[in-house]
């Protein structure tokens, strides 16, 4: 076997990732969407007036939360064919990763409506605005800002753990490296490029959500130097 | 087969990788807490070279996938003639990836300790290295420890990836006895459990009360 980086067979297998590349953009992106969706569930059981709700949703969060997610992959992706549920594992991986960040993300929705000070509520209680109305006018307005960092950062982290997928067979870009690497049996040049291209994505995009940080933080006045 | 069978059956294998996890997870922690103190102080060098190293190192860790590390360590670094075995290069692939992330969470907490404390002891004319051991140490722990007791938690989570390079552990025993008795819900129902029980009573346990110490040795009860 030939020691050292070889460019040709690099290049050889180059497009191949290019397209894995693309399987894995689109994981995280529907991945990312359902776990948005299901975090303003999460939201919406802990804000609900009955205790008991509450309760439970605390618990199922805390449960997602302290699982890993690679388990609760093979959980979904194994224990629901015995039910009779037969899921590609393309769902399979949507459908956990929704979950699982989904609980994250609750608790971003959470954080955001908490900071938006209580006298807004108050103010609105005063003027005699249905809950309806403070919440689309004053109340969401407000917090979504303070919740965007939170969520791209969340969006960045399921970018970052969707080569998970590759172990229930979800044909993304680590999937396609371990197949290429076996095949050839060379692992140096599709894992080193799987580095590559995450590096290539991933610092752009967690410096573009810093900025927003930042700007969000000066649009609030809370930069202080 | 009832679920009590089933642990009767292969709790005790189950219950062995759960001590390979928990090896994993001590491990690691303590390789992470020493980096990221490490990187943290290096980050906010003044010297530029150092700062650059710091920074690229943890760029670099935060930007690829924790599996893709992994799997880099244990199957491309022999190419270059490192031959890690399994536990190693996962110990040490979680101890630099999350070691990354702590470096940060050192740096603000550095950066929080109040600016009188940093000029209060250059007025009684500290050294540098006494004014960073003596002085702002100490009073960084309480700041960190709640974000470190986070990142810890996913440490705990992210040990199962040590599985796919067949370190034996509680993942790699729960899918084991999947592939023989395709009981996946009692399998991995069980690991999810144990992980569960793991973090829930023991780690965030220990970890709380780690805060209290630290809260209480700065003078400061907790609130």
């Amino acid at each position: 076997m030939e020691m050292g980086w070889r460019w040709d067979f690099t290049i050889e297998i180059l497009p191949q990732m290019a397209i894995a590349t693309l399987n894995t953009i689109l994981a995280a992106g529907v991945g990312y969407a359902i776990a948005l969706v299901v975090g303003l569930f999460f939201l919406l059981g802990q804000r609900t007036p009955f205790k008991i709700i509450n309760w439970i949703n605390r618990e199922i969060v805390e449960f997602i939360r302290s699982t890993p997610l690679l388990i609760q992959l093979f959980f979904v992706y194994f224990v629901l064919p015995q039910f009779g549920i037969t899921l590609s594992a393309w769902i399979c991986g949507m459908i956990t990763i929704g979950l699982h960040f989904g609980t994250y993300l609750s608790e971003v929705y959470r954080g955001a409506l908490e900071g938006v000070s209580k006298t807004q509520w108050e103010a609105c209680r005063a003027l005699n605005f249905s809950t309806v109305y403070t919440y689309r006018r004053i109340v969401l307005p407000q917090a979504f800002p303070i919740a965007i960092p939170g969520m791209g950062n969340y969006l960045v982290g399921i970018f970052k753990d969707t080569p998970l997928l590759s172990t229930i067979g979800v044909a993304e870009l680590f999937h396609a490296a371990t197949a290429v690497g076996g095949y050839n049996y060379r692992y140096l040049e599709p894992y080193t490029l799987v580095g590559i291209i995450f590096l290539t994505l991933s610092i752009p995009a967690a410096m573009w959500v810093r900025k927003l940080e930042k700007d969000v933080n000066k649009a609030q006045g809370k930069i202080k130097k | 087969m009832t679920y009590f069978e089933f642990l009767q059956e292969h709790g005790l294998t189950l219950l062995l990788g759960t001590v390979t996890t928990v090896k994993v997870l001590i491990c690691s922690m303590i390789l992470y807490v020493i980096i990221s103190m490490i990187f943290g102080l290096m980050r906010l060098s003044k010297n530029l070279a150092i700062q650059g190293i710091a920074t690229v190192y943890i760029e670099f860790f935060r930007g690829t996938s924790l599996l893709v590390q992994l799997f880099w360590a244990y199957y491309v670094l022999p190419f270059f003639g490192i031959s890690l075995e399994a536990f190693t290069a996962g110990v040490v692939a979680l101890g630099l990836n999350f070691g990354a992330y702590g470096a940060e969470i050192v740096r603000a907490g550095i950066l929080a300790v109040p600016k009188g404390q940093w000029e209060a002891a250059h007025a009684l004319n500290f050294t540098p290295s006494k004014r960073i051991k003596r002085i702002i140490i100490p009073q960084i722990f309480p700041i960190i420890l709640p974000p470190a007791a986070n990142l810890t938690v996913e440490l705990l989570k992210a040990t199962a990836l040590v599985a796919l390079v067949t370190v034996v552990d509680l993942t790699f025993e729960a899918k084991q006895i999947n592939s023989i008795t395709w009981l996946s819900a009692q399998c991995f129902g069980t690991a999810l459990l144990i992980y569960y029980i793991i973090a829930r009573f023991a780690l965030v346990p220990f970890l709380r009360w780690l805060e209290v110490l630290a809260s209480r040795k700065v003078g400061k009860e907790r609130v």
